[in-house]
């Protein structure tokens, strides 16, 4: 780990419905201040452990665990009023689709400012000034009428651009990104990947990204952990990829296809030995 | 042998009293056997031309040429052509019938065309896109998203197509599945002597199943690829 | 997103809070209620010869205008029928108008909805500009115009308010077409050869049928009352069957000095209206996602 201070402790965590179906089963991890992906098919229970750190879990699913440290404060048993203080200001998130996470009658500007109103009291022209600042940072064209724009007359990316211009406006110390790309195109993704990862390094923060595409995300990220149905099978740095050694990351970074691989079969899992094998490593 | 042949085919939505062209002159020919890619970032007419082919949206002009037969603007696919041609839809969630059992929706155009062979011919599709067949009496809701879209496959290959449209077959599943569907794919179509066309917007993807393809870019052709 | 989960997540939990903190037992939601009401009026509509104590119709000028006691438990009218047995028949008019307005309107409704949705165009235009029409049209004003043009009695008052009653159905039908039109499954079923009727009944119908039928749980308090109001206006069915809004109508001359030649019936009106909203806010928590919790 680069930075001792740990921004994240978790151990033994557990997420279970209510009828103690166990989505997430027991993982323990800890990071500071670097990039981490956290990666796995969907129903991995990947969204889930993510949603916890920010305490958005629907009140239906429980949450247990031995440490479950945010900044190093105790957040599980944390009222909504203790979260909202420490949401959207020491930490915050970028989610999937920003045609569903941005509101669509509000314009830019505004929802961009919401955060600064939220947490800091700042006059409004000093608000305004970091708004700009900030899409500028994201690197969106012409703030100063960007502010004025709606979501729709906004593309994938840019609305992306938006949601991290939101997310980062703070300062936090953190930042979750959801599977910040699935809803973008090809051309658009390697941008804003690349884009988060330099701002979460200018920044000195650490960030948490999520995705079920583990090549796409190894480039951006330092330090990779693998979930399969709800355990935590594998944790390794990024650069060690291609000599992964559990099977289900070796399959996860080589399924990807690409011209070389043209006429050859691509690599499957192969769930009945995963299965065995996670069983093994749950007893 | 050509499967579809596309003469300065252009598309239009009209909205009102604006006249909205979305695909310019579009030339391209395609023999059977292909694998034919549509890649392009969104917006830029792939899917739209994609639509057309599979006898969606009438509303188009210049000529087509499918399975030897003259298509007409304005005309709806009916008889023949009409099963020979399917679509594997981009969202598996949203492509099956979210109250129709599998059963169902899978043999309900079968019998619309008066076969009497339904099971076997049901069982044969689930062994074929390796689904386990104690699944036909789920709804769609009770499948993973991979599992789904074998079911969409399935649906398509009943009908016999001699063309199968691919619309962003693999962008709503996980990179794992969408490896098993792209393997099946593949196999599907050395079995069955398929013509595809695979709209993408994932270059990678396309370079691997690929034979031919074309990279649009506001509504026009922008490149024109063989691979060998 | 943010911001609205800042907004969504402390008020699901507080709703949650108040739920636990009064400790109501599972069992008991509206929908529950709602469907142990409707099923005791089905059954005293049903079970009424065996109920009654009295024959509903039979006169007896002394023992008119009795209050409740022992024998008359809901006292007597002004012509000395018994108010238990009368309320009890009464129940029979009211459901049978009642089911009969459902069956016309919610077809008629789902019909013209669907066709509009489904089609568009001018089909669109002409259906949905006479659905207006109607809509805009006052509902028991117009029943009662088309009662006096017929004449009074169930069928026609079944009529009369079928008639004013099947835009909503219309409309809501209409738009959830609308929002499923162009749908992938809907495409895909195109591809695969299944148009027309087909389609229709097989593919829309039955993911629009649930709110229908939701909606027109939630109307039939509404007809009750206005079948009721029919009757009390003397358009319903006629003198001397048991009717609860005539009998209110016949009870408010007397209403100072014996009031619940009334409010007997008056009170079976207000049970009736009250178990059908019951059981439609109930089904709607049950079937419609969008209010889920």
């Amino acid at each position: 780990m680069t930075n001792n201070s740990s921004l994240i402790q978790v151990e033994n965590l557990h997420i279970s419905l209510e009828d103690s179906t166990e989505l997430v089963k027991g993982i323990d991890f800890a990071m500071g201040r670097e990039r981490v992906a956290l990666v796995g098919e969907s129903g991995s229970g990947k969204s889930l452990t993510a949603r916890s750190l920010m305490g958005l879990l629907p009140a239906s699913l429980h949450v247990q665990a031995n440490r479950f440290e945010l900044l190093g404060e105790a957040v599980l048993a944390y009222s909504q009023r203790q979260w909202l203080q420490l949401r959207g200001k020491q930490v915050s998130m970028v989610l999937q689709d920003p045609k569903y996470a941005l509101n669509p009658s509000q314009n830019i500007g505004r929802q961009v400012e919401e955060p600064l109103v939220l947490h800091q009291s700042l006059a409004k022209k000093t608000r305004v000034e970091k708004v700009e600042h900030m899409l500028d940072a994201v690197g969106l064209p012409n703030p100063a009428k960007l502010r004025k724009l709606y979501p729709h007359q906004l593309s994938g990316g840019m609305g992306q651009r938006v949601m991290l211009a939101i997310a980062l406006i703070n300062d936090p110390q953190f930042l979750i990104a959801d599977e910040p790309t699935s809803a973008l195109d090809h051309a658009v993704r390697d941008q804003v990947l690349e884009l988060i990862a330099s701002l979460v390094e200018e920044r000195n923060m650490g960030l948490l990204l999520i995705s079920h595409d583990l090549q796409q995300v190894a480039d951006y990220c330092e330090r990779v952990l693998v979930m399969y149905q709800g355990q935590l099978i594998d944790q390794l740095p990024a650069s060690q990829l291609s000599n992964a050694t559990h099977p289900y990351t070796q399959t996860l970074w080589s399924c990807r296809p690409n011209i070389d691989k043209r006429g050859q079969t691509l690599p499957v899992l192969d769930r009945g030995a995963l299965a065995t094998l996670t069983e093994g490593a749950a007893k | 042998m050509s499967v579809l042949e596309l003469k300065d085919v252009s598309i239009s939505h009209v909205q009102g009293l604006e006249k909205n062209t979305v695909v310019h002159d579009v030339n391209v020919s395609i023999k059977a056997g292909e694998c034919f890619g549509l890649v392009g970032p969104s917006g830029c007419g792939k899917s739209t031309l994609l639509w057309v082919l599979a006898g969606l949206n009438p509303h188009w002009s210049g000529g087509i040429r499918l399975l030897d037969q003259p298509l007409t603007p304005g005309k709806v696919f009916s008889g023949e052509l009409r099963r020979r041609v399917q679509m594997v839809f981009q969202d598996p969630y949203a492509s099956l019938h979210p109250k129709h059992r599998l059963r169902r929706a899978l043999s309900e155009p079968l019998k619309l065309l008066g076969y009497q062979d339904i099971d076997d011919r049901l069982s044969e599709g689930f062994k074929l896109v390796g689904l386990s067949e104690n699944m036909i009496d789920r709804y769609p809701h009770q499948l993973s998203g991979g599992q789904r879209q074998r079911v969409a496959i399935i649906r398509a290959l009943l009908l016999e197509p001699k063309l199968l449209l691919l619309d962003e077959p693999t962008s709503a599943l996980d990179m794992s599945v969408q490896a098993e569907i792209l393997n099946l794919l593949n196999e599907l179509k050395a079995k069955r002597d398929l013509t595809m066309i695979m709209v993408s917007h994932d270059p990678e993807v396309v370079d691997y199943m690929c034979d031919h393809a074309v990279t649009m870019k506001a509504g026009r052709i922008d490149k024109e690829t063989f691979y060998d | 997103m943010i911001n609205s989960r800042l907004q969504k997540d402390p008020l699901e939990k507080s709703t949650k809070r108040i739920a636990s903190g009064l400790h109501l037992p599972h069992w008991l939601n509206t929908f529950n209620v709602g469907l142990v009401m409707v099923v005791v009026l089905l059954g005293l509509a049903l079970l009424a010869p065996l109920l009654s104590p009295f024959d509903p119709n039979l006169q007896n000028i002394q023992d008119r205008l009795l209050a409740p006691d022992a024998q008359h438990w809901f006292g007597t009218d002004r012509f000395g029928r018994d108010l238990f047995s009368r309320v009890l028949y009464g129940a029979r008019p009211t459901l049978i108008l009642v089911s009969l307005v459902v069956i016309l309107t919610v077809p008629i409704g789902l019909i013209v909805g669907i066709c509009a949705g489904y089609f568009g165009g001018w089909t669109e235009r002409v259906l949905m500009r006479m659905t207006d029409i109607v809509m805009s049209l006052p509902s028991l004003v117009i029943a009662l115009a088309l009662v006096s043009i017929l004449g009074p009695g169930l069928m026609n008052g079944a009529l009369a308010l079928a008639f004013t009653s099947w835009p909503s159905f219309a409309r809501q039908a209409r738009t959830e077409t609308l929002s499923i039109r162009r749908s992938d499954y809907l495409s895909a079923a195109k591809m695969q050869g299944v148009t027309g009727w087909r389609l229709i009944v097989g593919h829309i119908l039955p993911l629009v049928l649930p709110s229908a039928i939701v909606r027109a749980a939630l109307n039939l308090g509404g007809i009750i009352l206005a079948a009721a109001g029919l009757g009390f206006l003397g358009m319903g069915i006629q003198p001397p069957t048991a009717e609860w809004g005539s009998m209110v109508s016949s009870g408010s001359r007397v209403i100072f000095d014996q009031w619940w030649v009334a409010a007997v019936p008056g009170f079976a009106i207000l049970f009736a209206s009250l178990a059908f909203n019951l059981l439609g806010d109930g089904l709607r928590d049950k079937m419609d996602p969008r209010h889920d919790k």
